[in-house]
């Protein structure tokens, strides 16, 4: 790229480059979308083989396996791996491959920038992950770092912010680009109301992640300097207070819960039309429901600290404001639900996942009503019950749809099928034990069982063996996934344009695997 | 060329890779310091993201005076910095949140005002702490300080910042009106203010450890003091080297009366931190 002559941009040179450091230059909007899903895939593992080693400490009550330090680190860190690793990621690469052939754009808006977005990535979990080796361990203060724990850790603590900017970074990056995407790439025609749901949603959650990521900056630079600098932001004998640190933190963090979980209902919402074979049930209301949900996003923060002393005024509100989500949410579960109503339906492996996410999810929806209320979350707080909700809304929620957008897209991606047997395998052995692993969370939870302590009372003792038998059946059911995937990358049968039945959509009318640039010319929008 | 029919898409990118070591060393550098080790890795981090940034500018600059670019491709490089900005905007929210919720909720809740258990704090814990601000807390950290008062320094620098921004406004109507000579003249003003700014501002945080023993661990005033402005004046220093990048490409015939977004980038940027300094001046100095 040294001269702007050796960029003029010869339209009949349309292959990718050759060599490996195509994966490192690249600007392609496609290899940039497989680099952030099988980044998220291998973050994936990592952050499951944290999980199994906290299941396997509480698969009997005492210390066994691991020492407290150790475990409270692994709590920590499966949720800043799962959380920033896999979900958000696996969510930029989805949006990547599918938002410009989507709304028939030829790229990203800013494909250099894209390009750094995702490898900025490697190398913040690289400083992350590299603090578990450090003196002192690892972060294990609890993955929302609250002060005054998290500044009594090791010296690993600098590098554990630092690594939370870097990926704010790219978060930040990556959704300027996704909005700038949105809204300057579409073809003529594509009006904003005729965009796919997955286009609308992921263009809100980009205005929240744009929102909220430099709070979160913000919120961990005053702990850095509360720890380097002398500084007494969350220190009561300086006249701050902790507590200031728990409202800013969560002021990023429950928009956050949302950045989670609305791409998720974009891609429900493309795939279960599809298999109904009917169009999507209240197209307008699903787009003013995911405004409507990320807008009540920055007024319930404080939802999360009901039991750490706030004035009677501030729980009152928080508590109806959460609460008003709930309808929103439930504009979105109905619509779904009508979508299938009389539908000639089919059960092909993206759409269990989708009916699995729609199940599953309103249980977590549902056990979040309840944490809603206040005087009952006096209850519930800080125990395994919190644990079963958010684990219900993630994995069969967030997860879900990610492997749903898999099995949906990959014929496109590759130009093959994958394989339907082992897909439905896939969906089966990990419900059942995704059931086995977190519904028994929601007893030992609501008979008192606190979180993130490795050890507990005996009388918890049997459903926390059931949950880790669930949770290494869940876990390694998953190896079904990576064969699936490998598998059809590797080849199967081939894909026809239009792969589903019943599809709609700019992505369907290329051919399956999609060409290298899609949409040179506009394409034709009726 | 063919730019005007589609879109222009670079097919490959050296810099983003080169950037992502830079930062890795560069956080990995600071991180060591922070916990007793040299500057070395630190600074070959910073140096090269300063190299990165230079060639990195380097080409899209040379690609847009080179005309490749669309209209499309100018839209979307509006967009970005619109929402970057944005994204600095709920940055400062950050830290003018930490101002509001210390001044508004900690303090009064620490000298036992409000409901729930704030009077048993007060009593048990900081008994006799009366609040007003500015405060260093019950603790009283960091000893006997002075406030900071917002004459002389401050308003004259919040004076130099508002001219700046009308001198950056007539740099703007020349590029406009083809004149880059009066253009490069009026940003050298809105540079050499800029960086005035900057000194004046040392000047004032020297005055601040070295008479009123104002220091960033003079508990939640002198934190949210040095930050906000710290942070501020990071923002203006950067604001200044972007429009001294913008000038420095005027003197090289860089820029016409309708390309020259990078000079409006460079100036919403700065009428930015003027804005941000005026909430600064307001709500850390004034009130």
């Amino acid at each position: 790229m040294s001269t702007a002559t050796a960029e003029h941009h010869d339209h009949d040179d349309h292959g990718p480059a050759k060599g490996w450091t195509r994966w490192l230059y690249t600007t392609n909007h496609k290899d940039i979308g497989t680099l952030y899903l099988l980044f998220a895939l291998v973050m994936f593992f990592i952050g499951g083989g944290m999980a199994l080693i906290i299941r396997a400490e509480l698969f009997q009550p005492g210390l066994q396996l691991v020492d407290p330090l150790f475990f409270n680190s692994m709590t920590t860190m499966h949720a800043l791996v799962m959380i920033f690793g896999v979900v958000m990621p696996a969510f930029v690469g989805l949006a990547n491959w599918m938002i410009p052939m989507m709304i028939g754009g030829p790229d990203m808006a800013l494909p250099r920038l894209n390009n750094w977005s995702f490898w900025i990535m490697p190398f913040a979990f690289l400083l992350l992950l590299s603090t578990l080796f450090m003196e002192g361990g690892g972060p294990a203060g609890g993955w929302t770092l609250y002060a005054p724990l998290s500044l009594q850790g090791g010296d690993s603590f600098a590098f554990v912010i630092f690594s939370i900017h870097f990926m704010g970074i790219s978060s930040v990056m990556g959704s300027i680009n996704i909005v700038a995407t949105i809204f300057n790439m579409r073809a003529p025609g594509m009006t904003l109301m005729k965009m796919p749901l997955f286009v609308w949603t992921w263009l809100i959650t980009a205005y929240l992640l744009i929102a909220v990521i430099p709070v979160l900056a913000g919120a961990v630079t005053m702990l850095l300097t509360d720890r380097y600098f002398g500084t007494s932001f969350f220190s009561a004998a300086g006249g701050g207070d902790p507590v200031m640190y728990q409202h800013i933190f969560w002021f990023f963090g429950h928009p956050e819960v949302y950045i989670l979980i609305l791409p998720a209902f974009g891609i429900i919402s493309s795939i279960i039309p599809t298999f109904a074979r009917k169009p999507l049930f209240g197209y307008a209301s699903m787009v003013y429901a995911t405004a409507s949900i990320a807008f009540l996003s920055f007024i319930v923060w404080a939802h999360h600290m009901f039991t750490v002393g706030m004035p009677l005024a501030g729980e009152m509100f928080f508590m109806f404001a959460t609460m008003m989500i709930s309808v929103p949410t439930g504009v979105k579960v109905f619509n779904w639900i009508a979508t299938m109503w009389r539908g000639s339906m089919t059960f092909e492996t993206p759409m269990l996942f989708a009916v699995g996410f729609l199940v599953m999810f309103t249980i977590g929806g549902l056990s979040g009503l309840m944490l809603a209320i206040t005087p009952a979350d006096i209850q519930y707080h800080d125990t395994y019950f919190v644990v079963a909700h958010f684990h219900y809304v993630l994995v069969p929620g967030a997860i879900y749809s990610i492997m749903a957008a898999t099995y949906y897209w990959m014929p496109k991606w590759t130009g093959n099928m994958y394989d339907e047997k082992w897909g439905k395998i896939h969906f089966w052995v990990s419900t059942i034990f995704l059931n086995v692993l977190f519904f028994p969370m929601h007893f030992v939870g609501l008979a008192g069982m606190p979180r993130r302590i490795p050890d507990y009372s005996l009388q918890f003792a049997d459903w926390n063996a059931v949950a880790t038998i669930g949770a290494f059946g869940f876990g390694f059911s998953q190896l079904i996934f990576v064969y699936v995937v490998l598998k059809c990358m590797r080849g199967g049968e081939k894909a026809t344009t239009e792969v589903w039945e019943g599809a709609e959509g700019l992505e369907w009318t290329v051919p399956s695997p999609a060409p290298y640039h899609t949409f040179e010319k506009p394409p034709v929008i009726n | 060329m063919s730019a005007e029919s589609s879109y222009y898409i670079p097919h490959e990118a050296k810099w983003p890779i080169v950037g992502s070591i830079a930062l890795f060393l560069f956080f990995l550098g600071f991180g060591s310091v922070l916990n007793g080790g040299n500057w070395i890795i630190m600074a070959v981090g910073g140096a090269l993201l300063v190299y990165m940034m230079f060639r990195w500018f380097a080409d899209v600059i040379n690609e847009s005076e080179n005309g490749i670019y669309s209209k499309q491709v100018d839209v979307s490089f509006r967009m970005a910095m619109m929402w970057f900005i944005f994204s600095e905007v709920m940055f400062f929210g950050a830290f003018f949140g930490a101002l509001f919720y210390a001044r508004i909720f900690s303090g009064p809740w620490l000298s036992g005002l409000g409901e729930g258990g704030a009077a048993a704090t007060n009593a048990v814990l900081w008994q006799g702490f009366d609040y007003v601000w500015p405060t260093n807390g019950p603790g009283e950290l960091g000893g006997n300080f002075l406030k900071m008062g917002w004459f002389p320094l401050p308003i004259i620098n919040t004076l130099i910042l508002l001219t700046s921004g009308v001198t950056c406004t007539i740099a703007h109507h020349a590029i406009k009106d083809g004149d880059r000579k009066k253009m490069v003249r009026w940003l050298l003003a809105t540079v050499a203010l800029g960086f005035l700014f900057v000194v004046l501002q040392a000047v004032e945080y020297k005055e601040a450890y070295a008479h009123l023993n104002l220091k960033l661990s003079t508990g939640i005033y002198g934190s949210t003091f040095f930050l906000l402005t710290g942070f501020h004046g990071f923002h203006v220093t950067m604001g200044a080297v972007i429009l001294l990048v913008v000038m420095l490409r005027g003197t090289r015939s860089h820029f016409s009366s309708t390309n020259h977004f990078a000079f409006e980038a460079a100036a919403w940027y700065w009428h930015f931190v003027d804005v941000v300094w005026l909430g600064l001046f307001i709500f850390v100095y004034i009130l």
